[in-house]
């Protein structure tokens, strides 16, 4: 039984803006039915000002993936782009009141959704944003060597089991450890790219 | 309304097994190692118990009973007890051990230990249906093969596995035969007279003993030896004071669950029947258990487009308990090796509810069920992006 925050067991009894978004004009969709969690985030963003008017989520997953997506719509609704894009995962869970750390990936799923979402809006199609995305580290989860070092940077992580509960990375086949291992102390040796 | 649809984790105490154990936890304290006469009733506890449990198993002494402290420790009683004992006898010939694919991790994660003390491990798998196929041990088993250990009946499908066949090729080959036995018990007859296993494991709180109880089945003549140092408690096979209490509760639990075999198998059946057809009668829900080879209380059900920890925890708002095969329920990422095994689709392994009735689950529990989870799955559905009902 995971001990979730009130906040995060109300966001999943009764989510807020949940359902598609016809006149949708940025779209995120990330994770993978494999892996257990996917979120479609749809974004309404004014062309002239660029302020997020409407966001709506759909999500499959547990209870944190649905909260988590939830709300983030709350977050992103009457921000312009740039604003929310500063929306880091972290944000997201302390909104919800805390996360299990075994949960934190909803929450990075979340800040991935609205990335993904903005690029969608801006016309990078996903083959590009693969390129951004950077390698390939984990194929068990399929998470990049840019998306680690993101959380790392931001949430200041110093252990593999730390990645894992943020990305899922290492947390399959465990293959990967040894690379999440050197990405951390890459990070935080201040070097923040190959 | 409250339903609880999870005994396969683990099941209420039932009321005369409470009672039985009462006295030991009370006035009746002594340590029945003791040499007076305020010790009589504990040892006489544990001689009815002792036969109880025998009986439970069809064996035909008592001493082929030893008590320990759960399934767990039973099964791994039963691995190492077993591999050190043929080693003492033998010149370490027979260096492999074979299990299967579903086991409970309780038997699954021995298998990196024994590899660090160079047993050769060797996996069966399952079939679509999630049973083991005979011939499969046939290929794998090997001169050197000194133990079989697989599951009679599985903890999140109810598959019931060939263990007749299995033991009689295990035998044919020199090689002992273990079932973890935790799920099959108080559901289906163990009987090592017509199935002649070698060790076979049981956990009291699967049968309503209280949880800290578990028993082993060793046949007279099976090479063992002992896995906890100390006292001579067990007849020197498993140290430390015995549990008096939780032993008597055991033995009445045994008692009971031998006499309702008839009814979990009539009236447990037809309500698991009743619930698992009212469910599948849901869209796109799908059974992952096998319909012939299976316990009478146990069905694993797909929501296809849902994950299991929404579904439960929805569920759990309206008092229903029972369990999900998906990776979000626990620290793991992946949903349920069992599942998985049998290749069903990882998407659909997430979406996985197991429900596990006993004898004290009422018609009503299963009614409410019924009314409740439609609703509950087509909630969580309209929040999925892949629903487009």
């Amino acid at each position: 039984m995971w001990d979730y925050s009130d906040k995060v067991m109300d966001y999943f009894r009764n989510p807020r803006n949940m359902g598609e978004l016809p006149d949708a004009n940025g779209v995120g969709k990330v994770g993978s039915m494999a892996c257990g969690d996917v979120m479609y985030l749809y974004l309404k963003i004014n062309p002239e000002t660029e302020v997020i008017e409407k966001a709506t989520f759909k999500t499959f997953g547990c209870a944190s993936a649905i909260a988590s997506a939830s709300i983030l719509t709350e977050l992103v609704i009457g921000k312009t782009i740039d604003e929310a894009l500063k929306i880091t995962n972290k944000d997201i869970v302390e909104e919800l009141g805390g996360l299990p750390q075994a949960k934190f990936h909803c929450s990075v799923m979340g800040s991935e959704a609205l990335e993904a979402a903005v690029n969608d809006y801006r016309g990078i199609k996903p083959e590009e944003k693969e390129e951004l995305e950077g390698k390939l580290v984990c194929r068990c989860f399929a998470v990049t060597d840019k998306l680690i070092e993101k959380v790392v940077r931001e949430n200041h992580l110093t252990t593999v089991e730390e990645v894992t509960a943020y990305t899922k990375a290492g947390g399959a086949c465990g293959s990967c450890k040894a690379e999440i291992k050197e990405i951390i102390d890459r990070v935080n040796s201040g070097c923040q790219t190959k | 309304m409250f339903a609880y649809l999870d005994n396969n984790a683990t099941t209420q105490v039932a009321p005369e097994v409470l009672e039985e154990m009462l006295p030991f936890l009370k006035e009746e304290f002594s340590n029945p190692s003791s040499m007076y006469e305020f010790a009589r009733r504990p040892i006489k506890a544990l001689e009815r118990s002792r036969e109880a449990v025998a009986a439970f198993f069809n064996a035909s002494y008592g001493d082929e009973v030893i008590f320990t402290s759960c399934g767990s420790e039973s099964d791994s009683t039963a691995v190492w007890g077993v591999l050190q004992g043929l080693r003492n006898i033998s010149n370490g010939s027979r260096s492999e051990v074979i299990i299967s694919d579903v086991e409970h991790p309780a038997v699954f994660n021995l298998k990196k230990p024994l590899e660090k003390r160079g047993y050769t491990v060797k996996v069966l798998p399952v079939d679509k249906r999630g049973l083991i196929d005979p011939d499969s041990l046939r290929e794998a088993i090997t001169e050197k093969t000194a133990l079989v250990s697989v599951m009679w009946a599985n903890n999140e499908t109810g598959n019931v596995m060939p263990v007749k066949e299995l033991t009689e090729i295990a035998h044919g080959k020199g090689a002992l035969m273990h079932t973890d036995a935790v799920q099959a018990a108080g559901k289906i007859p163990l009987d090592v007279q017509a199935i002649p296993v070698d060790v076979l494991s049981i956990s009291g709180h699967k049968i309503h003993a209280p949880k800290g109880i578990g028993a082993l089945y060793l046949k007279r003549g099976t090479p063992f030896s002992s896995f906890l140092a100390g006292g001579h408690q067990e007849r020197g096979r498993r140290a430390g004071t015995e549990n008096v209490a939780f032993i008597a509760g055991l033995g009445k639990a045994c008692l009971m669950a031998k006499e309702a075999l008839p009814f979990e198998n009539s009236e447990v059946k037809r309500l698991r029947d009743k619930l698992e057809a009212g469910l599948l009668s849901i869209p796109y829900s799908y059974l992952n258990s096998d319909r012939e080879c299976r316990t009478p209380n146990t069905t694993n059900i797909s929501f296809e487009f849902i994950e299991g920890e929404a579904i439960l925890l929805s569920m759990s708002d309206k008092g229903i308990c029972a369990s999900t095969g998906s990776a979000c329920s626990s620290e793991s990422l992946e949903p349920s090796h069992v599942l998985l095994a049998q290749g069903l689709p990882a998407k659909l392994a997430h979406s996985a509810v197991r429900f596990s009735l006993s004898r004290y689950t009422k018609e009503e529990e299963i009614d409410y069920t019924l009314e409740e989870m439609p609703k509950i799955i087509a909630r969580i559905r309209s929040m999925s992006p892949f629903w487009k009902g």
